[in-house]
């Protein structure tokens, strides 16, 4: 780490005037411990969610034995890619099995009611509703704080508005679905990179501060003039604005001291549609960005929507979506599936085994970043035709710093699917001894790949 | 269907009763009206605050946080709608890109409108009189003292700092645009000093309500200063800002915005509505934004002449450019540009239904969707309910083209011979077939797989042979008045009618069918109602749902 008396070049970069109005700030900013890693420390541990819709095929997905040496089924044909590191990416990924999403007499909101009950452990009593925060929001507000971004939310749907990372009904993470913007916002002028010779810390990065804190003076006139509703809602912005210092913190501490931190390569042009290659081109994209980031401490938290819950994939030339065909392509007698819509589970497969294929790729510390990852792949449903949630498909990739055990197959028997949550909790260093609400109360952690 | 009234006898016929009684005629009809709550900007009322405010030169950034719809109204889910991190850093660095537009060397001298003692120095003086300005129209009120001060103590620390008058003034502005007060709409409560027991919408909550419902932007100076002498509760002094306001050229993006919002053109924009190329080789984005241009320019058009509403459904005005005419087959001479046009009968096409927009709208990426359109009529221009379809369906009898049954009736009259099904899209089904003949673009057909496509169909009560037989049956339909005064009405107040507002929903819709069914008149109807100005107060916190 480079080590430099940063106090005298603010003073000098700033004249004086500046520095008055950064003081809490520059606090934080010339303390030796401050956010940016000391070195010798452990490696950062980070959480993902990677999403797909309408789910699997259960008896062509499931694997027909428990614990490691199972043979792989047709329809997880994509783990079987030898890596550039040596074995197969089957081994850093566990499959969970039989864990069910349980109604207690709720209404089964077509490919709602699975995919809230797996991420936020509560049923919907409305239709497009959230009934509680989402898993990866429940860990961005412990871990959130200590990096740039709180967490990153991207989408290779092209929908900008949608996305399955929420603080509440209101307050969703709006996700980035142009690999373009995301590199922007992360690599963009605002990087702090650590190969670019010494840190000089940015002047405005100040004077945005100074902003920040008279809008926080704002608070207490507006906090007096609404009600209880709206309280919640200024509580939220104001979170958020904490949430912004903090990054300029971050930028102000200069770059991170990690030995795998580089800037990304600029991607390509975007290409962005729902035509299942341009949404497995975006993924691959988005997992190489991804990647940089994460080795780069900018963010612990991430999700990634492949395809929505009502899934919108479809072939070129081809008159139904991936959705459409799961429920009005007939069962073929003779395979005893939907071959077409079958297509769009290996498709989403294989646009999985990219994505954590590309964390293994890149190394960290004395394995892979994604070593240092706990990467949940999920959907909203098991059978898609029938808006199955007994079963939903779950995967778990990496080793979260050596807390997991990988490449093992979990049958669930019919627990609920938040002990995939709980147990992510646990391991993410959050104190929660049960989560989800009634019969999807979970308080068992999936101790099969824990280590 | 008797002729309408006349108009303008009607008209002053209520003005008159309203100088003379100071009252209007609903105010009659008892009411208990529903909470206020902050609503959050839309990235359009934010787009066009920032213009009208700040310069129509500035260059605001798009996709800032995605905004929240509601019971199928953003202007609902904007009184729900909160500020993520990712949201917060985006308003952000859009602020800090608007102030430097704003203020750049060539633009800022008609903005500050004083000039500083040394540019490169802070003047707290100047910067005063811009902040306090700016501020008001940003914050839709007239600022604080402290609120002034602390700013112009940051322009001047940062002026000085940067030896730069300008760039401490860009600073002090960033603060105003993310400020929760710029962001956030302000809706407050007082007693209604006449009956202490009754809560109304404060004077300066008044001016919000009505520009951002009639404009869709930040209140002008004339409306503030009604505001700030308290003239908007005042019935005299409301009537005379609403009809200046009716009468303002920025009606008619008002009127775009409501119908763009009740109608979810944003997906247009956010290039949600997405069509297989190969199958559909004409269809492109611009064509699309096109499609919706001409729907808008067709209602704007039809209702700033004080046309029945109810006509739009039949009406074959419209507007033509040449890139849609290759879908609609017609010969368009204006080489670009737009031209009015008048749908001749040979086109199979009149009223809004037989438009690109909506049929492209509601159909999937590769086929059209007669059930999607009819859900369209019955929910949005109905107001009626359609209930999900139960989880565990078997679709796939319905679908199958490959089979027996070749066109879309073939396939959903399987629906409606199968009980799961068949409640539902008998309500949806007999519409959208209608439409059939558009295909998933819009673009006409006569056949689906080689068999004749058969619209006739009945909307409840009234037989149709065709598409423009169902928009005459749809323009007659009972239910379409009143649910415009609904959905209008949700708009204006920024949530779903109470009980104790559907008393006066009723009257409203009365007034607006003895009108003739003039938007502008409903419009004025709902802005001077009790409904419009008062409050049950501010909104509770929500339960959580998963816990109730």
């Amino acid at each position: 780490m480079k080590r430099f008396d940063r106090r005298t070049l603010l003073r000098g970069t700033l004249a004086g005037g500046v520095v008055t109005m950064g003081v809490p700030l520059l606090d934080c900013f010339l303390d030796d411990n401050g956010t940016a890693l000391a070195q010798g420390a452990p490696l950062p541990l980070r959480f993902g969610a990677w999403m797909w819709g309408c789910g699997m095929n259960p008896e062509r997905w499931t694997p027909a034995t428990e614990g490691t040496d199972f043979e792989l089924p047709i329809e997880l044909r994509a783990l079987d890619r030898e890596l550039g590191i040596g074995g197969k990416l089957r081994d850093h990924v566990s499959i969970l099995s039989g864990f069910d999403v349980k109604l207690d007499g709720r209404p089964n909101f077509p490919h709602t009611a699975g995919l809230m009950g797996t991420l936020t452990g509560s049923l919907p009593l409305e239709d497009y509703t959230v009934p509680a925060p989402t898993l990866d929001t429940i860990i961005a507000s412990e871990v959130g704080g200590l990096t740039r971004f709180r967490s990153i939310e991207m989408s290779c749907t092209g929908n900008p508005n949608q996305s399955y990372s929420f603080e509440s009904q209101g307050v969703a993470n709006a996700p980035e679905i142009s690999p373009g913007a995301l590199y922007t916002r992360i690599f963009g002028p605002d990087f702090a990179d650590p190969n670019a010779g010494p840190f000089t810390p940015d002047p405005r990065l100040m004077l945005r501060q100074s902003v920040l804190s008279l809008v926080k003076e704002d608070r207490d006139r507006l906090v007096q003039r609404v009600g209880a509703h709206d309280k919640q809602r200024l509580d939220q912005y104001f979170t958020s604005v904490r949430q912004l210092e903090q990054q300029i913190d971050v930028l102000l501490a200069g770059p991170p001291d990690l030995e795998s931190c580089q800037k990304a390569p600029a991607p390509g042009a975007d290409d962005l549609g729902s035509e299942v290659s341009q949404s497995m081109a975006t993924n691959r994209v988005m997992a190489e960005l991804l990647s940089f980031a994460l080795a780069c401490d900018q963010t612990r938290v991430f999700s990634m929507m492949f395809s929505d819950r009502i899934s919108g994939l479809r072939q070129p030339g081809s008159s139904a979506q991936h959705h459409q065909l799961t429920h009005d392509e007939p069962l073929d007698a003779e395979i005893g599936y939907q071959p077409e819509a079958t297509e769009f589970v290996y498709a989403s497969m294989e646009a999985w085994a990219d994505f954590i294929e590309r964390l293994a790729a890149v190394p960290e510390g004395d394995g892979t970043l994604l070593d240092n990852c706990l990467v949940l792949g999920h959907s909203d449903v098991s059978l898609a035709k029938v808006h199955g949630i007994t079963g939903v498909p779950m995967m778990i990739a990496g080793r979260a710093g050596g807390a997991l055990r990988p490449g093992v197959h979990v049958a669930g028997s019919t627990s609920p699917s938040t002990r995939a949550g709980l147990t992510i909790q646990q391991v993410m260093g959050l104190t929660t001894e049960s989560w989800g609400t009634r019969s999807m109360e979970a308080t068992q952690p999936i101790s099969e790949i824990l280590i | 269907m008797p002729s309408p009234p006349s108009r303008s006898a009607l008209l002053y016929a209520s003005l008159l009763a309203s100088v003379i009684t100071g009252c209007n005629t609903t105010e009659t009809v008892a009411v208990e009206a529903g909470p206020v709550a902050l609503r959050r900007l839309t990235a359009e009322q934010y787009e066009r605050s920032i213009h009208d405010v700040l310069g129509r030169h500035i260059t605001v950034p798009g996709r800032i946080d995605p905004d929240d719809r509601r019971d199928g109204l953003l202007a609902v889910g904007a009184s729900f709608a909160g500020v993520t991190p990712s949201g917060f850093e985006k308003y952000e660095a859009a602020a800090i890109a608007i102030a430097e537009q704003a203020l750049d060397a060539e633009h800022r001298d008609e903005l500050v409108q004083c000039q500083p003692a040394s540019p490169t120095a802070s003047d707290d003086s100047c910067a005063g009189s811009f902040l306090e300005r700016t501020g008001r129209r940003l914050f839709r009120r007239a600022l604080t003292q402290d609120e002034i001060v602390g700013r112009v103590i940051a322009a001047r620390d940062a002026g000085n700092a940067l030896n730069d008058f300008y760039g401490g003034l860009e600073l002090a502005l960033t603060s105003l645009l993310i400020s929760p007060e710029f962001l956030f709409r302000v809706e407050e409560a007082e007693p209604d000093p006449t009956d202490p027991s009754r809560s109304r919408l404060t004077s300066i909550s008044m001016a919000s309500r009505l520009s951002f419902l009639l404009w869709n932007t930040t209140p002008d100076d004339d409306l503030l200063a009604a505001a700030e002498n308290g003239e908007l509760v005042d019935d005299a002094g409301l009537a005379a800002s609403v009809e200046r306001m009716l009468a303002s050229p920025k009606l008619e993006d008002g009127l775009r915005a409501v119908f763009s919002d009740l109608y979810d053109f944003k997906q247009f924009d956010d290039g949600l509505v997405r069509k297989d190329a190969t199958l559909f080789p004409a269809y492109t984005q611009p064509l699309i934004e096109e499609a919706k241009e001409q729907t808008l320019r067709t209602i704007v058009a039809h209702l700033a002449d004080d046309r029945d509403y109810r006509q739009l459904f039949t009406t074959t005005d419209s507007f033509m450019t040449r890139r849609l005419g290759v879908v609609y087959q017609v010969p368009v001479p204006t080489a670009s540009g737009w031209e009015p046009y008048v749908f001749p009968d040979d086109t199979g096409r009149a009223g809004l239904l037989g438009h690109i927009s909506f049929n492209a709208l509601h159909s999937h990426a590769g086929r059209s969707s007669a059930t999607l359109r009819g859900k369209f009529v019955r929910e949005v221009l109905l107001c009626q309910d359609v209930p999900t379809p139960p989880a565990n369906i078997d679709f796939s009898i319905v679908e199958n083209t490959a089979g027996e049954l070749r066109t879309a009736r073939d396939r959903l009259e399987a629906h409606v011979t199968n009980e799961a099904c068949s409640g539902c899209h008998t309500l949806m089904d007999p519409i959208g077939l209608a439409l059939e003949k558009y295909d998933a673009i819009g673009m006409y057909r006569e056949e689906e797989n080689g068999v004749q496509i058969d619209t006739s169909g009945e909307l409840d009560g009234i037989s149709y042979t065709d598409a423009v037989g169902l928009g005459r049956a749809l323009s007659e339909h009972p239910d379409l008045g009143p649910c415009l005064v609904r959905s209008l009405y949700r708009y204006a107040v920024g949530r779903g009618a109470e009980l104790g507002e559907e008393e006066l929903l009723a009257a409203l819709g009365q007034r607006f069918a003895s009108s003739g069914y003039v938007v502008s008149d409903l419009l004025r109807e709902i802005l001077l109602s009790e409904g419009f100005r008062t409050t049950s107060g501010p909104r509770d916190a929500a339960e959580t749902e998963g816990e109730s």
